[in-house]
């Protein structure tokens, strides 16, 4: 057995390396992607109980549960998107393994994102996060804190008005940059996409859906707690369910991170 | 004179409740027709087809010829008051509970003598009446006589009240405020006087408009409500079940589409989860708590209404989907009605033609606005209807379908 792994779980024992869940409860009362009505919507999170010690079993508990594979913490595979459509083991049964574990970087948006709700993460923001924490490996997950999680209430976190979803996300730029100059495996939100609300509009629309996707990158987004992550040397654990074809899908994310 | 009715003082908690007691439900087939008219609102009578004789009570021949050939016709119910007496003592469980009650022998002008419930406000032998058919608390059609002119406080009296399911000082839950038809449900019992106006909400954060002015109004409360969610369901249920008397379920989900012109059951699904499931989910919710209230004093629970479609009774290929969750939900209406009707709660069904929204924007008019439609559930309530066809093209539909249900099929399939 390799030395490593038999320190690592004994730190793991030892409380020396944290688990940190990144991961929203799935629940009916988390909101859910909308998309205009005439199109087609992600199903909410949904539970329907089978049988609870009573006439319908009477000595277990169990639920049927229904959701999209977009619905609450989740994982988005390239071929969610149509630029990583024709992508080599673009779906989540088939993206390498060794992809979903990987170390993590956090940069800090919270205050930007606090002042306005439409913030952009820029390249010179990252080049002045690497300033002090030095240049993100490669293969590295990117995560961008927002404290949008903190948002209990649907409708902050939502924060709809009549011309649509505000959210933070990153600028085309931005992403461009992640994926070309620094080799990202992926870029991890806390909101409800890895773009941000009024993304229509930008160019390309969706930025970081068409250029991750496109480049074989992954999305991880609705993670919560990334305050609790130093702006490096996290590790992330973040394997979707593996359904065949599956474009995503919901799943815990875990952080290990060290003392 | 009628007096107006009051606001009911808070009920003493340490009384039980008063269970619910029924009056006598038994008819012959035949005399269901009697009912089935006056589920429409509709007072009729058989009419003999060869001797023209109009008869009462319904038998299976005419009284007079012996002829089979009866139809049921509609009938104005005018006539005059020949004699009054007042119910002082009766075994039956329902009438002991609300003697004395009066009962008047009306001489209607068709020539036909009738026994009829009667209105506080007819004056004594010799007056002018007008009979109408009304469902009792058995869901059964019976007679009523009322004063000829309209008179104050009319609505109130309570020996008519034991047929209506008037909102007035009620309590009323009114599942979806995002419409414009829910919000004009919402104005429109206000005005009929509703005491309390719970309005379900889904999904928060979408903005829709008018809802936020709901919130306004002193008589509402905005609920969350998705009857997606059978939690959300279950413990909306179980914190206001006790109070609701009138349930008004307008949530709806409206996708035009058929088979071929939108590809999965995804929007087909979402349609059904809402028109039909929803109604499951809250019916399994509300239903024993309103069942527990149907005699629960001058507000008790009384009255459940289903918005249903026009589209239920026969599919309307255009809007195929949407046709046929109206049609499970119509025919698990018929099941709620049955679960009901031992507490006396009416469940009344609504069959409106095209609502004019956005999910009808591209059909021709006639189209029912949502002031006509609202209007036309309070006057339901009102008038203790049961099934209700509001808008030209649902009385069209409705007449089309009652003649010959294969040839409206055939006609709607273009």
């Amino acid at each position: 057995m390799s030395t490593t792994l038999l320190q690592l779980v004994s730190e793991l024992a030892s409380g020396a390396i944290r688990v940190i869940d990144l991961t929203q409860t799935l629940s009916p009362d988390f909101p859910q992607i909308a998309l205009p009505p005439e199109m087609g919507q992600c199903w909410p999170f949904r539970i329907e109980e089978i049988s609870h010690y009573d006439e319908r079993g009477p000595a277990w508990y169990w639920n049927n549960f229904s959701c999209g594979e977009h619905t609450g913490t989740h994982f988005d595979a390239p071929a969610h998107w149509v630029s990583g459509r024709d992508l080599p083991n673009n779906t989540t049964d088939t993206i390498p393994v060794g992809d979903l574990i990987g170390p993590a970087c956090v940069i800090d948006c919270s205050a930007q994102a606090a002042a306005d709700a439409d913030y952009l993460l820029d390249v010179a923001t990252i080049e002045r996060w690497e300033a002090v924490h030095g240049r993100i490996p490669p293969r590295a997950w990117l995560l961008m804190r927002t404290d949008w999680s903190k948002r209990t209430d649907p409708v902050a976190y939502q924060n709809y008005d009549e011309t649509g979803q505000h959210t933070p996300g990153p600028n085309a730029e931005a992403v461009r940059f992640l994926i070309d100059e620094r080799q990202v495996i992926g870029f991890g939100s806390e909101s409800i996409g890895t773009d941000a609300g009024q993304a229509h509009y930008q160019r390309p629309p969706y930025p970081c859906h068409y250029y991750m996707h496109g480049s074989g990158r992954y999305g991880l987004q609705c993670l919560s707690n990334l305050d609790l992550l130093p702006p490096t040397g996290a590790v992330l654990i973040c394997p979707p369910l593996k359904i065949r074809k599956g474009s995503g899908s919901p799943l815990r994310v875990l952080a290990l991170v060290g003392a | 004179m009628t007096s107006p009715l009051t606001r009911p003082r808070r009920k003493n908690p340490v009384l039980r409740t008063r269970l619910p007691n029924l009056p006598p439900g038994g008819r012959s087939r035949v005399a269901l027709g009697l009912t089935a008219a006056a589920a429409l609102g509709r007072f009729e009578l058989q009419c003999c087809r060869d001797c023209g004789k109009v008869q009462y009570p319904p038998s299976e021949a005419c009284q007079v010829c012996l002829s089979e050939r009866l139809q049921w016709r509609e009938q104005s119910g005018a006539g005059e008051l020949l004699a009054v007496t007042e119910l002082a003592h009766s075994n039956d469980l329902f009438f002991r509970e609300r003697l004395p009650w009066r009962l008047g022998m009306v001489r209607l002008d068709c020539a036909v003598t009738v026994v009829a419930h009667l209105h506080g406000d007819c004056a004594a032998a010799g007056a002018r009446v007008r009979v109408e058919a009304v469902l009792d608390r058995s869901g059964q059609g019976v007679l009523i006589a009322m004063p000829d002119k309209e008179t104050a406080h009319m609505a109130d009296d309570p020996q008519l009240r034991e047929f209506t399911c008037d909102p007035k000082y009620r309590k009323v839950l009114v599942t979806d405020g995002r419409t414009a038809v829910g919000q004009a449900i919402v104005h429109s019992l206000i005005r009929a006087g509703a005491d309390l106006i719970w309005v379900g909400q889904s999904e928060p954060w979408k903005q829709f408009p008018g809802i936020e002015a709901l919130r306004t109004l002193p008589q509402v409360s905005l609920v969350p409500l998705d009857l997606s969610d059978s939690e959300a369901v279950s413990e909306l249920c179980a914190e206001i079940g006790g109070r609701v008397d009138i349930v008004i379920n307008n949530a709806e989900l409206h996708r035009p589409f058929g088979i071929a012109a939108r590809a999965g059951i995804e929007a087909a699904r979402a349609e059904m989860d809402i028109n039909y499931f929803g109604l499951l989910r809250l019916a399994q919710g509300l239903g024993p708590a309103l069942r527990a209230r149907g005699a629960d004093g001058q507000s008790s629970a009384v009255a459940w209404v289903n918005l249903l479609s026009i589209y239920a009774l026969s599919n309307y290929p255009p809007h195929g989907t949407f046709s046929a969750s109206k049609a499970a939900a119509l025919s698990l209406a018929q099941c709620l009605r049955a679960e009901m009707r031992p507490a006396g709660v009416r469940v009344i069904n609504v069959f409106p033609g095209p609502i004019d929204d956005e999910w009808n924007q591209t059909v021709l008019p006639p189209k029912v606005s949502a002031a006509a439609l609202a209007t036309a559930i309070t006057r339901a309530l009102q008038q203790g209807i049961e099934d209700v066809f509001p808008g030209d093209v649902a009385q069209e539909w409705l007449a089309r379908w009652r003649d010959n249900p294969k040839a409206l099929e055939r006609e709607l399939a273009g």
